[in-house]
Formats: C-alpha cells, structure tokens, sequence
C-alpha cells in the first residue's frame, strides 16, 4: 500500500498487467520513450521495450484500427489516445468497428481491448484538450465506457478493464491527474465498475458523477453539511453499462438528486441518468432532478473554464434548491 | 475444401490447379446469380453487393494463401467467402438472416466471418478494415510467425486516411501484410479518374516504401503470380506488397442500381463482357486441352445443385430469435468466475480532495 496520485495508478496497473501477462501491449503516440504526453506510461518503455510499449505515428483511426486487429488476433492491447477530444479522429474504428465485434460476428470475433484517455478540463488547456465527451460513446453499444475518479479505482478499474471480454473506453480525468492522491494496494486487484460507488453517505440529498465531478460534488457536499444538508454522493464509475439499480437505490433513500458533469447540458449523460430516474425512482423523488453542467457552448479559453466547469458553488446552490423543493 | 487448397499450392500440376480455380469461380458466379434472385424475391434485405465480373481478383489471390493465414475483405464479400472455403451454405444462409449462417444470422451480406477459416470479415465502411489488417499482421509479426495477412479493399478506398494511416504503419514496420486493391473502376458511380489525384493508384505504395505491382485482375492466374510473390515476400521477408488487381463488375454496385446507363455506357460494359474472367481460364483451359465441353457442362451443373443446395439450406434455417438482439453486446462478465474482483482488504475511503 502507498499514497499514489491517478497518474501513478495508472502507471502501476499497466505494469503489473504487463508483467503478468505477455499479451498485454501498449500503443499511442509519444507513449515510449517520451513516457507518454502525461507520462502515465513513464518507465514502462524501459521495462518492457519497444516491442511491447510501441511509439505510434499520429493516426488516432489506424491506432485504434490495429489495436483491433491485435485484440482480434488474441492479443490484449491497451491504446492510448492522448486527449479523448482527439479520439473523434478514431470515432469509426471506436464505434462502428471496435464495440460492434461481437455483435455482428455472433460472438465468433470480440474485441478484448482498452482505449485509454484523458478528458475533461480544469488544467487551462483550450478546447479539443478539454472536451468532455464521454457521453458521445456511451451510445456504441458493445463498448463499456468507464471513469475512475481516484487512484484506487483507477488501478482496480484499469487491471478490470485490460481482464475484461470487452472493448473499454477507460476515460481519465485530467483535472485531477496528479493532485487527487490516495492508497493504492499493491497487489493486482480488480474494482468492480459496473457497481456505482457510494462514497458518502447523507439523508438529505444524493449528488451522482464520475470521475473528476465525483471530487467536486464531495467538496459540495462538505460545504452542504455546514449548513446542515447531508448528502450522499455517488460515484457512478460506468457509463455505459449504467449501474441503474445503484443509483435508484441512492436516490430513494433521499428523494432529491443533483447530477453533476463536465459535458454540455444537451444530450448530455446527465439526460439519461435523470430520464432513468424520473421513470424508476419516480414515487420517491420530492424535488425536480438537477443537473449541474457545462453550458452549452465550446470550451473556452483559460480565463473563462472555471465559469464554464460545474463548481462546487454551482453544486452547492443547485444542492440547496433541490433539498428545499417540494 | 482446405485439404483441396493445400494440394494446388503443392504443386499437382497446371490442369488440378486449373480445374480447382475454375470451380471456384464457377461456384462463386453461380451462388450469386442466386443472391439475385434471392433479392429480387426478398429472401435477402438490405443491401447486396455482387463481385460478379471480379471472381479472378479473390479467387487467384486466396488461392495462394495458407490455412493458417488471415483474409479481411469489404462488404463484396461472398465471394472471397466461398474462395477462402466456407460452406456456401453458411454463407447464404447468413445472407438470408439466418441462424445457421456464418456470422449466426446478425451479420448479413456484408459482415460474413469464420473463425475457422481466418475469414475476419466482411466489412460494411470503406477503408475500415485496412487497419484491422495492419493490425493483424502486426501481431504475426509480434508473435514471430510466418503467416500473412491478405487485405481487400476498393479503388474508392485509397482516397480514405485509413488507407494511408495504415500502409504508413505497415511500410515503417515492415509487417506481413498484402494490400489488394480491386479495382473495378467505380467507386459506386464515381470513375476512378474523377475522385483520385493519380490514375495509377499502386504507385501510392511508393510514399510508404513498400512494393507494389499492377495485375490483370480478369486473369486468375495472373493474380496467382503476383499475389503469390508479395506472399512469399511476407511470409520470408516480412515486408507489404501494395498490388492494384484491374478488374471490372459486370452489375451495378449493389442489387439497387442499374449496371449501366448512367455513370458508365453500355457499349463500355459490353466491351468488359468480352474479358470475363471464367471465360477466359475456360478458353485457356480448353485450348490446351484440360478440359472438354462435357466437363465444363458438369461442373456447371454440380455447382448450380451446390447453390440449390444452399438456398434450401439457407431457406430452411430459422431466424435468430428476437431476444438474440440482446446477446452478443457485452459478455455477462458476472456469471465468469475467472472475471470475479479480486479483493484487496477493505477499499479506501474516498475523500474530497480541496485543491482538485
């Protein structure tokens, strides 16, 4: 057990996957010996060598495409794609090609792969390095579309993801990389993503996001607790499958329910989830559903993403609304 | 079918050789013939994309091929299905949607796959498998063996970065893979002429360092010869081959459109018909005396029954069941005991982080 940011987390499930598996192999851009972009694959290069931690050309489409064709072959690639805005150039072989395997093939074909990738904004990189756009896979069926939200999630989800039958899109939160520390056991363990997290417990009212909006909402609900409104906030950890039993569970057990996410408030997966919850949990719900967002607009230079991104104070306002709604 | 092709690449003589290409072709002709009429009488939906008048490309190309190698192809694909040997009859039976067909009735016309056979499809968007065979190969090749990736694809599919992403990969790292391009001229309605900068596409190869040859693609045992030379440089070498097969299709692009008339004449594809590819390894094989109109008449007639055969097969085979829209999406990674979580003592509490 040792204190390690997300960044390390990472990095130390890849190699203990790849130490324990030789069908594990890397691929991306600048991921060898520049130790990737982040540098979440720093030293793996020197450990396993080029054969297995291999520097792509920039060709986001043929990246993905052949980590098919290696996961078709048996192989258990893991691709990074340097910023998830960048992975639109590689949206077919994503949707059309990577999720749709087994499904057209009668399960004869799968395609056991991970897509590693950061997203998200709140490090002042301007759009396309920003984007939120996690939502736009979580409708390619046959993917499985993840988001830890701290490293011991990260690490247990990554080993889960790279063991699992499935192709999945492991999407990381860039805000957050480094500064959301915590333990990490050191052994090979596995979380179990397609159970949303609980990870605070309040009678008040329940704030459900993934990844970096999972920290956000904790900080919400400390400033919350202060003026007396306990909450329960829940991590939901997967998109795509969405854990629909565990967030109707957490959200009965309040009445009241704030989503909170990066991504534009159109069409965003804070849609689906209060679409689910107005049908499901619909006898238990006291107060309109919120959603606390992005605008919708295109991510803004630096000067403006702390207005664009849904902070705790927005968290906290929308909180207070909902816990004294009838 | 395999044990046969096996035999051929041994070297049993021209006539064995000629007369198992022939067949294969005949076949292929034959069974979509039959994928026409199943259209037009709606036991096929969709779409349908018929290689007629192309038979020579595949075949000659599979023919040289390995059982152990890979073939990827695009959605005109029934015919390098039965090139590559599986069973007419699951390959019409996966065009009529049905569940004994190769993709078990969810793949259709244009996604025909066989484990078996190394057969990966059968691809709906042009230029979407060419780095699925790039990526293939790179495992051949990471795994240190000596098979080889064949890889179909359209003229059309040279204007698609795909295209050029993954010949790029190939040629910087020398994987074992052969790029055939079937160029029948016409991406849908659209002459080559008028969508690429360059009329002689294989010379593209030239930007990634990676050989290249133009083959007549009417004439099966030209398309033998170069294919089997870039095999042979993979396979022993590990470099690519960019080969660009001229051929022509005798139909429209799909079942939906007329095969003349409008983007081409009809003086052109009479001009074509006069190279047809099954009629020209037949001329050569009578000349030289391998074959006598009577065997021609029975081979005719014993694929047609193996067609027939295919249909009633196909017919006869029940529809997935509805619920079967469900399976395949995602495996129930719950009910695998080998995919259970492996604890690690009781997870950390996860606590806000203020400067996040």
């Amino acid at each position: 057990m040792s204190v390690m940011n997300i960044l390390e987390a990472i990095r130390d499930a890849l190699g203990t996957e790849m130490a324990a598996d030789d069908r594990v192999i890397l691929l991306g851009q600048d991921i060898g010996k520049f130790g990737g972009i982040f540098r979440a694959t720093d030293g793996l290069y020197a450990q396993f060598g080029g054969e297995r931690v291999i520097d792509m050309p920039l060709a986001e489409g043929a990246i993905i495409g052949s980590a098919l064709g290696l996961a078709l072959s048996g192989l258990r690639p893991v691709a990074e794609i340097q910023f998830l805005g960048f992975a639109r150039q590689a949206f077919h072989q994503i949707v059309s090609q990577v999720a749709r395997m087994r499904h057209r093939s009668r399960g004869r074909f799968a395609a056991s792969m991970v897509i590693r990738a950061p997203f998200g904004g709140g490090v002042r990189t301007p759009e396309l390095h920003s984007d939120a756009v996690e939502c736009q896979f979580a409708q390619a069926q046959g993917l499985k579309v993840i988001a830890p939200s701290n490293p011991y999630d990260a690490k247990g989800m990554l080993l889960a993801a790279i063991r699992d039958p499935d192709p999945v899109l492991f999407c990381e939160p860039l805000h957050g990389y480094r500064s959301i520390k915590g333990d990490v056991p050191s052994s090979a363990y596995t979380v179990d993503f397609s159970k949303a997290n609980v990870v605070r417990q309040g009678n008040d009212i329940t704030l459900i996001g993934w990844s970096s909006a999972v920290n956000v909402a904790l900080r919400a609900a400390e400033a919350l607790a202060t003026e007396g409104i306990e909450a329960t906030v829940v991590d939901i950890r997967s998109l795509l499958p969405l854990d629909v039993g565990g967030i109707v569970a957490a959200v009965e057990s309040t009445g009241r329910c704030v989503i909170v996410h990066e991504a534009p408030l159109t069409a965003g997966f804070g849609a689906e989830i209060a679409a689910t919850l107005a049908r499901e949990a619909f006898y238990s719900l006291q107060a309109p559903i919120e959603r606390v967002t992005g605008p919708d607009a295109p991510y803004p230079l630096a000067g403006a993403e702390q207005m664009y991104l849904p902070g705790v104070d927005r968290v906290v306002a929308a909180a207070r609304r909902t816990a004294q709604g009838q | 079918m395999a044990k046969r092709r096996a035999d051929t690449r041994n070297g049993v003589g021209d006539r064995a050789l000629h007369h198992e290409l022939l067949r294969t072709m005949l076949l292929q002709r034959r069974f979509e013939e039959r994928c026409a009429e199943a259209y037009a009488v709606g036991k096929i939906g969709g779409f349908c994309h018929l290689y007629i008048g192309q038979e020579a490309t595949g075949t000659g190309a599979i023919s040289v091929l390995r059982d152990d190698d890979y073939v990827i192809g695009t959605y005109r694909d029934h015919a390098q299905a039965i090139a590559r040997g599986i069973a007419p009859r699951a390959i019409m039976a996966e065009l009529f949607g049905r569940i004994d067909g190769c993709s078990g009735g969810k793949g259709g016309s244009m996604h025909l796959f066989s484990r078996e056979h190394n057969f990966l499809g059968g691809h709906g968007i042009v230029g979407g498998n060419i780095p699925l065979a790039t990526g293939v190969a790179f495992a051949i090749k990471y795994r240190g063996g000596d098979q080889v990736c064949l890889c179909f694809f359209g003229e059309a599919a040279v204007n698609i970065g795909s295209f050029h992403e993954s010949l790029n990969m190939a040629g910087l790292w020398k994987l074992p893979v052969i790029y055939v391009i079937e160029n029948n001229r016409y991406g849908m309605g659209t002459a080559l002429e008028r969508a690429s900068a360059i009329n002689d596409i294989a010379e593209r190869a030239r930007a990634y360092d990676m050989p290249r040859s133009v083959v007549d693609g009417q004439d099966v045992l030209a398309v033998r010869q170069a294919v089997g030379e870039a095999v042979q440089r993979a396979r022993t070498e590990c470099v690519p081959t960019l080969i660009e097969a001229r051929t022509y299709r005798f139909m429209g692009h799909s079942m939906s459109d007329a095969a003349a008339g409008t983007y081409r004449s009809k003086a052109e594809l009479d001009e074509q018909l006069k190279r047809d590819p099954i009629a020209l390894l037949r001329s050569r094989m009578q000349d030289k005396g391998e074959i006598t109109d009577a065997e021609v008449t029975a081979l005719d007639a014993e694929v047609r029954a193996q067609c027939e055969d295919a249909w009633q097969f196909a017919d006869q085979s029940p529809e997935p069941p509805l619920e079967a829209l469900y399976e395949d999406v995602l495996v129930d990674t719950t009910s695998d005991p080998e995919l259970a979580p492996v604890a690690a003592g009781v997870p950390p509490t996860v606590a806000p982080i203020a400067a996040a």
